[in-house]
């Protein structure tokens, strides 16, 4: 799941985003709302993680922005400014969660997991199919009850395959979803994972749509 | 303690005793000379009055004769045995006298008044000489009368003075303490109101001279408040600011926790140990700002050799990791500022501190004497947009060309710095790049 994070303190962003990448989450960062604007134009993102202070304005001005491109990407905002009258406005500006710092890094993830679930109007915590069980919390997958060991890169392309079942992805959007915009990708990587994971899971657990990408194989 | 309305009570009851003596002394003197001029005229008609009836003969006296003739003049109880007269012949034989008259001789005098004393008491005499019937008529009256006299007029007015005083006095005491009302209402309403009601006292009511006494506790409330009020923003920027950088800390400890990967907890930990040092740079900046702002209205006289405080500045806030030297021009070691000497090492702190952040890899941070007497650092940093010059000392703004370490405090710290010794602060980008901030005299 593909996260980004926008907040000017230095450390405070590198630690968001090394920590929601062992939380599974594939988290890029930016710090002002110019390079929030220019990022969000280029690529897409499963959530964003918006600080309100930002060194050339505030961060209400990039959500109001995203909303009136009718940008539905779920945003979790983070402050330092947590009054009642504050955390209203950031709602109404068109926010989906609101945390005040000092905050929890777990619980950080925690909320992007449950915005992220609601985005996609699951239910449950867990994503499920034919026999396949994914739990994005503990990051743990089992199949017919008994655990599957995965990397992290297949881990993630599993979760987005789950993420949209039934549905094909193209090669390039299960890249954007697992690589940074800054990192190399192998023009082969996601072949290797996949391959990787039909091993672990069975040949027919993934299909290959030729020309097109990948989907989840058998019926729920 | 001294007490206002037991001195004003003395003063008062004093100096009304004071009144009433000297009243009771003018109208002794007073009733004195009038009852002396009074009986006076009286005794002078008594005797011209027995001469005259010695002369129509309806007395009659016989200078030859020895035997004493009583005179019908009748004395008794207090006031009545006013008058004695006696008449002599001239040949010094006493022909007639009144009642309660004396034997011996009232006065040797041949005609007006004289004094007396005969078996201690003192007698008033008035003398006519009648040659024709050779005889002297003596008439006199008994100064212990007249005494008491006056004093029975004074103890007529000392009597109900005696019972009026305590009155007086608890009317006095009365007036005092209504009179000092005002002050006790004050006292009350200050001694019932709670320690953080720092609103003015009402004077719409208060008497004049208690007027500048209120006007200056409400003036110091005023300047309490003030100064609450600044700390209480001052905690709240601090609460405030400080949210951040603990976010940062806390989420960094998460991340060294939570990860089984060396190399990215060693990391996290790096990551940690900068936040810290952030953070407590950022905790100095704001014990500076609010000792700063605790003396908002002294301006701080002073002044300091720029040259050594900053060279050592310079050799503590250099960067050797990143190749930051800071160069110091000699001209400055002879220049002497008015400025007091731990303000000026707070603001070239803070300037120094800046340029060295913003500066980049191997760059120089030069500092130099203006040719206007004040004192340049320049670097070769990016400088501050144009647009953000205008709100670059506010405090908490940081430009888009923030340095990691920035808190949004220092020129705002410089600033208030400069102004307590009467300078300021002016900011330049160069044409060649890079900031130029010069501390310079006020203009």
């Amino acid at each position: 799941m593909r996260v980004l994070i926008v907040e000017d303190d230095a450390v405070l962003r590198d630690g968001l985003r090394v920590g929601l990448g062992l939380g599974g989450f594939n988290a890029d960062a930016v710090e002002s709302c110019e390079e929030a604007h220019a990022v969000l134009k280029n690529h897409e993102f499963d959530a964003l993680v918006l600080d309100l202070m930002l060194p050339d304005g505030s961060g209400l001005d990039v959500l109001r922005a995203m909303r009136e491109r009718r940008d539905t990407t779920p945003v979790l905002l983070l402050t330092a400014r947590d009054r009642v009258a504050d955390r209203i406005a950031g709602l109404d500006a068109g926010a989906d969660d609101y945390l005040g710092k000092p905050f929890d890094l777990d619980e950080v993830a925690a909320r992007l997991r449950a915005l992220l679930r609601r985005a996609a109007g699951r239910p449950g915590a867990r994503l499920e199919w034919s026999g396949l069980s994914l739990d994005p919390a503990t990051q743990k997958v089992e199949q017919d009850g008994k655990p599957v060991h995965l990397s992290r890169r297949e881990y993630a392309v599993l979760h987005a395959l789950m993420a949209h079942p039934g549905q094909i992805l193209s090669r390039s959007r299960i890249e954007e979803k697992l690589y940074g915009w800054q990192e190399e990708v192998e023009s082969n990587a996601i072949e290797v994972h996949i391959h990787h994971l039909r091993a672990k899971l069975g040949s027919d657990a993934i299909q290959t749509v030729r020309g097109i990408g990948y989907r989840l194989g058998g019926e729920m | 303690m001294p007490s206002i309305s037991k001195r004003l009570f003395v003063i008062l009851a004093v100096t009304t005793s004071l009144v009433w003596l000297s009243a009771v002394v003018w109208i002794y003197l007073s009733t004195r000379a009038e009852v002396e001029r009074v009986l006076d005229a009286r005794l002078m008609e008594a005797g011209r009055m027995v001469s005259s009836l010695i002369v129509s003969q309806e007395i009659v006296v016989d200078p030859t004769q020895s035997s004493t003739t009583d005179l019908p003049l009748r004395a008794h109880s207090t006031y009545d045995r006013q008058l004695s007269c006696q008449i002599w012949s001239l040949q010094g034989t006493l022909i007639g006298r009144s009642d309660g008259a004396p034997d011996e001789k009232l006065s040797e005098h041949a005609d007006g008044f004289s004094e007396t004393v005969i078996d201690g008491e003192t007698w008033r005499v008035y003398a006519v000489t009648n040659a024709e019937l050779g005889v002297r008529v003596l008439v006199g009256d008994s100064m212990w009368i007249r005494d008491r006299l006056v004093n029975d007029v004074i103890r007529g007015l000392l009597l109900p003075a005696l019972l009026i005083l305590p009155v007086l006095a608890v009317l006095i005491w009365l007036s005092v303490r209504r009179g000092l009302e005002p002050l006790r209402n004050i006292a009350g309403d200050l001694e019932t109101r709670h320690a953080a009601d720092l609103s003015p006292i009402d004077d719409t009511q208060t008497a004049k001279e208690i007027m500048p006494v209120l006007q200056s506790l409400n003036g110091l409330f005023a300047r309490v408040a003030g100064l609450r009020e600044r700390e209480r923003n001052f905690t709240a920027f601090a609460a405030h600011e400080l949210r951040t950088p603990l976010a940062g800390l806390k989420t960094q400890a998460q991340v060294a926790l939570a990860s089984g990967d060396g190399a990215i907890r060693k990391q996290a930990l790096s990551q940690i140990v900068i936040g810290v040092d952030r953070t407590s740079r950022l905790v100095r900046q704001l014990l500076d700002m609010s000792s700063l702002e605790a003396f908002d209205q002294v301006e701080r006289q002073g002044s300091v050799q720029a040259g050594p405080v900053l060279r050592a500045l310079a050799e503590e806030l250099a960067d050797p990791v990143r190749e930051v030297t800071v160069e110091i021009s000699p001209a400055l070691d002879m220049l002497t500022v008015e400025i007091e000497p731990e303000l000026f090492t707070l603001a070239a702190r803070n300037l120094l501190e800046n340029a060295v952040n913003h500066s980049p890899q191997g760059g120089v941070v030069r500092c130099r004497a203006a040719e206007t007497g004040g004192i340049v650092i320049e670097d070769d940093g990016p400088g501050i947009p144009q647009e953000e010059l205008p709100r670059i000392t506010e405090r908490f703004f940081r430009g888009r060309h923030k340095a990691a370490v920035g808190s949004g405090l220092g020129l705002a710290i410089v600033e208030l710095a400069l102004g307590r010794s009467g300078w300021q602060l002016q900011l330049f980008n160069r044409e060649t790049g890079g900031l130029s901030a010069v501390i310079g005299v006020h203009a």
